[in-house]
């Protein structure tokens, strides 16, 4: 049987068990004196009937996918002779991987398709077995699941209390999904940045002015030992968010101050939207307006101050950037204000406050903790914005906190470490990992500190 | 001159009868809704044929009513009666409302407060209000009172500020209970602590009137008495016009009492006879609680 018609055979169950449970629950109820003699409602039963139907085939089909694979492949390793048995572990994953291509039958080698045929025989009768006792245990699992969850249910069953408690797991299961994930991806990078630190000294990573990671692919190769100092790209990202949230936070903030304090309401429910567009607008595209529209002008106009513009100047990039994460500050800025209480402003205009003056010594104090998020995330934007800066400041790690000249960023660099050709055991692709490591401990710093920041100067309404 | 009633039955006292100062009308011609005098001796508010649209509701008809120096004036009045709206009329906080339209004759100590190019920063700096749910600003005890101060300029220095702040506090019989904590946040007081901070720091502004809507609605009774007792003693200063849904409020705290109906000023008298002795039958169906 395959999985899909496993699948359909097991909802046909549930749905069997679920209306059979609130059955089994109205004919207890009746000769006791109706639904009111029931501890829940009849719904509740067939949720529980249901319940004991499809958890353990569900359990057990998770087991399935989780383990049936490597026990399937030590079989097959066991029957290999001797000589393909006793290579090392990364050719008899190739030669693996080879069996699993044959019995799949895309394998188009003919030489190597005798030698395996024994064995990607074996692996498909070994699946196909698997497969036919899995479906079987499923539905029998199913049945005596619910057979099980049918004898428990009386008028006094508490299968309100017991579907709610599995609602609850699944909520609490959902919630340990995202944080896994954050920890999953931690941990990816920090083996692999681990491996980069056996090779670079982390000294030199984290203090060293000079980043070059070209190195040499054949032995005797020369000027290309490759050096990996992080510090010009952290600058270089510094600066380039620094001039966009400069650009972002008092545009953003003055946005939504119009908005929420100023506008009618009719032309905020317009602008709104519109503002929110800018966030959507795909990054590459603000890339080319970016290089071909904003970098021009600023050469432009800094020839004419007699400055000296490189054709691609962190300027631009930082600009466009800006602009781009103008929607996250007024748009969260902009609530936060709004859910400032009406009461608050009252009161400053009856003790004779102007507006201006009731906006700036109470709306937006109260409002702080909402305009900071809204500004770290238009930060962390920032920070982990990759494709402007790529097309408008260039790959050149210039350690410089001149906007007029060329920068590239922590992220960018992943980007060019990663694009390609690579292999996982040079220091070239491997600082990739760091640098997304470093990235990932910044960001979370500096969240960390502005929720401290917030959680000292906030004034807290209510 | 002498207030005629509508109802015949009743004889007005004189002392009910004294003839307006600013507007020597006819009480009758200046107020016909309304039975007893609209007027008062030595007013600081005139209020002439005021009305309130909000929208397509007109929530407050052709409204008459002065507000003397030094009386507690009580407005009562079922639910939507319009004796909220009036007070907000006073210090024009209806401005903030969208729809709402006000017209009529509103006079401050003779200047209309309506008028174009009235400063309506002026107007409330002389016209303070109190609201129903204390609304201290999310900020520290001190900068709460100092607010008023600061956006006036009323101090030159800190010691100057030091004492309006403390000043007002001790006015607002508050100064004992946060003394110690100046700097703690203003929402961390109990209600009716947060309650007489605002008072405190609408004095602080040192207004001429003081407007409060249904100040002790969201506190216990205790705090209610000394809210009532400040009142008490704030009027020697300040005239107050208090809305209230408590008739023995009313009855404790005010000289005065206007009786509000779907609008309209029903009946204005002082407050004992209103409460022993009303003239109108809305009046005394609602003193006696038969509705409301």
């Amino acid at each position: 049987m395959r999985l899909p018609t496993l699948l359909l055979i097991l909802v046909a169950i549930v749905l069997a068990a679920f209306f059979l449970g609130r059955q089994r629950a109205l004919s207890l109820a009746r000769p006791a004196g109706g639904i009111r003699s029931l501890h829940s409602l009849p719904k509740y039963y067939g949720y529980y009937a249901a319940l004991g139907a499809v958890l353990p085939g569900i359990a057990l089909l998770l087991m399935w996918a989780a383990f049936s694979e490597s026990l399937i492949t030590a079989r097959v390793v066991q029957s290999l002779p001797e000589a393909l048995r006793n290579q090392p572990d990364a050719e008899l994953g190739l030669t693996l991987n080879d069996i699993r291509n044959l019995a799949a039958g895309q394998m188009f080698d003919e030489s190597r398709r005798a030698e395996f045929a024994v064995a990607a025989d074996l692996y498909n009768s070994l699946r196909e077995s698997s497969r036919r006792i899995l479906s079987g245990l499923v539905v029998a699992l199913s049945f005596s699941g619910f057979a099980l969850a049918w004898f428990q249910l009386r008028p006094q069953f508490r299968a309100r209390n017991r579907v709610e408690g599995a609602v609850k797991v699944a909520l609490i299961l959902a919630s340990l999904l995202a944080i896994a994930t954050t920890i999953g991806i931690l941990l990816s990078v920090s083996f692999e940045a681990v491996r980069f630190f056996r090779q670079v000294p982390l000294s030199e990573f984290l203090f060293g002015l000079n980043w070059s990671p070209q190195t040499a692919i054949r032995a005797g190769q020369v000027g290309s030992s490759g050096t990996f100092g992080a510090v010009p790209l952290f600058v270089g990202t510094l600066l380039i968010s620094g001039i966009a949230l400069l650009v972002a936070v008092p545009i953003g903030l003055m946005i939504a101050i119009y908005l929420s304090e100023y506008a009618r309401p009719a032309l905020r429910r317009i602008v709104k939207p519109v503002l929110e567009v800018l966030a959507g607008i795909p990054t590459v595209v603000y890339g080319y307006f970016a290089a071909l529209t904003v970098a021009p002008m600023i050469r432009l106009a800094g020839q004419q101050l007699g400055l000296e513009v490189a054709s691609e100047a962190a300027l631009g990039a930082g600009l466009v950037m800006g602009i781009m994460i103008i929607p996250f500050v007024s748009s969260l800025s902009d609530d936060a204000i709004n859910a400032v209480p009406q009461a608050m402003r009252d009161g400053s205009f009856a003790l004779g406050a102007t507006r201006s003056e009731t906006i700036k010594r109470v709306v937006v104090p109260a409002a702080l903790p909402g305009i900071v998020g809204g500004v770290l995330l238009a930060a962390s934007r920032a920070i982990g914005e990759t494709m402007i800066v790529v097309m408008a400041a260039g790959l050149s790690a210039n350690l410089s906190f001149n906007p007029l000249q060329s920068v590239t960023t922590v992220t960018v660099q992943i980007v060019t470490l990663l694009v390609g050709d690579q292999e996982f055991d040079s220091p070239k692709t491997l600082a990739a990992f760091a640098l997304g490591l470093m990235l990932f401990i910044v960001t979370l710093l500096l969240n960390i500190i502005a929720l401290q920041v917030v959680r000292r100067y906030r004034e807290q309404y209510e | 001159m002498l207030t005629m009633d509508k109802s015949e039955d009743v004889i007005v006292p004189p002392a009910d009868a004294a003839p307006a100062a600013v507007l020597p009308v006819a009480a009758e011609r200046i107020a016909p809704d309304t039975v007893g005098d609209v007027t008062a001796r030595n007013a600081v508010i005139c209020v002439r044929g005021g009305n309130v649209h909000y929208g397509d509701t007109h929530a407050l008809i052709n409204v008459s009513l002065d507000i003397g120096r030094n009386e507690v004036i009580a407005l009562i009045g079922p639910s939507g009666c319009g004796k909220s709206t009036f007070l907000r009329c006073l210090n024009r906080m209806n401005d903030t409302i969208e729809s709402a339209r006000v017209s009529g004759d509103f006079r401050l100590d003779g200047q209309d407060m309506y008028a174009k190019g009235t400063d309506v920063v002026m107007l409330r700096a002389r016209v303070g209000m109190v609201f129903q749910k204390p609304n201290p600003f999310p900020k520290s005890i001190y900068e709460n009172v100092a607010y008023g101060a600061r956006i006036h300029g009323l101090a030159a220095n800190r010691a100057e500020l030091d004492d309006i702040v403390y000043g007002s506090l001790e006015r607002a019989g508050l100064v004992d209970e946060v003394k110690d904590r100046l700097d703690d946040p203003g929402t961390g007081l109990s209600g009716g602590q947060q309650q007489r901070l605002c008072i405190a720091r609408t004095i602080a502004v040192n207004p001429e009137v003081i407007l409060m809507d249904e100040p002790c609605s969201a506190l216990d009774p205790i705090a209610t008495a000394r809210i009532e007792d400040l009142i008490d003693e704030l009027s020697a200063k300040y005239a107050i016009a208090i809305v209230t849904h408590s008739m023995q409020q009313a009855a404790r705290v005010s000289t005065r009492t206007a009786y509000f109906h779907l609008g309209r000023i029903m009946e204005v008298g002082p407050t004992d006879r209103i409460f022993t002795n009303p003239s109108h039958k809305l009046t005394e169906d609602y003193v006696t609680g038969r509705f409301g």
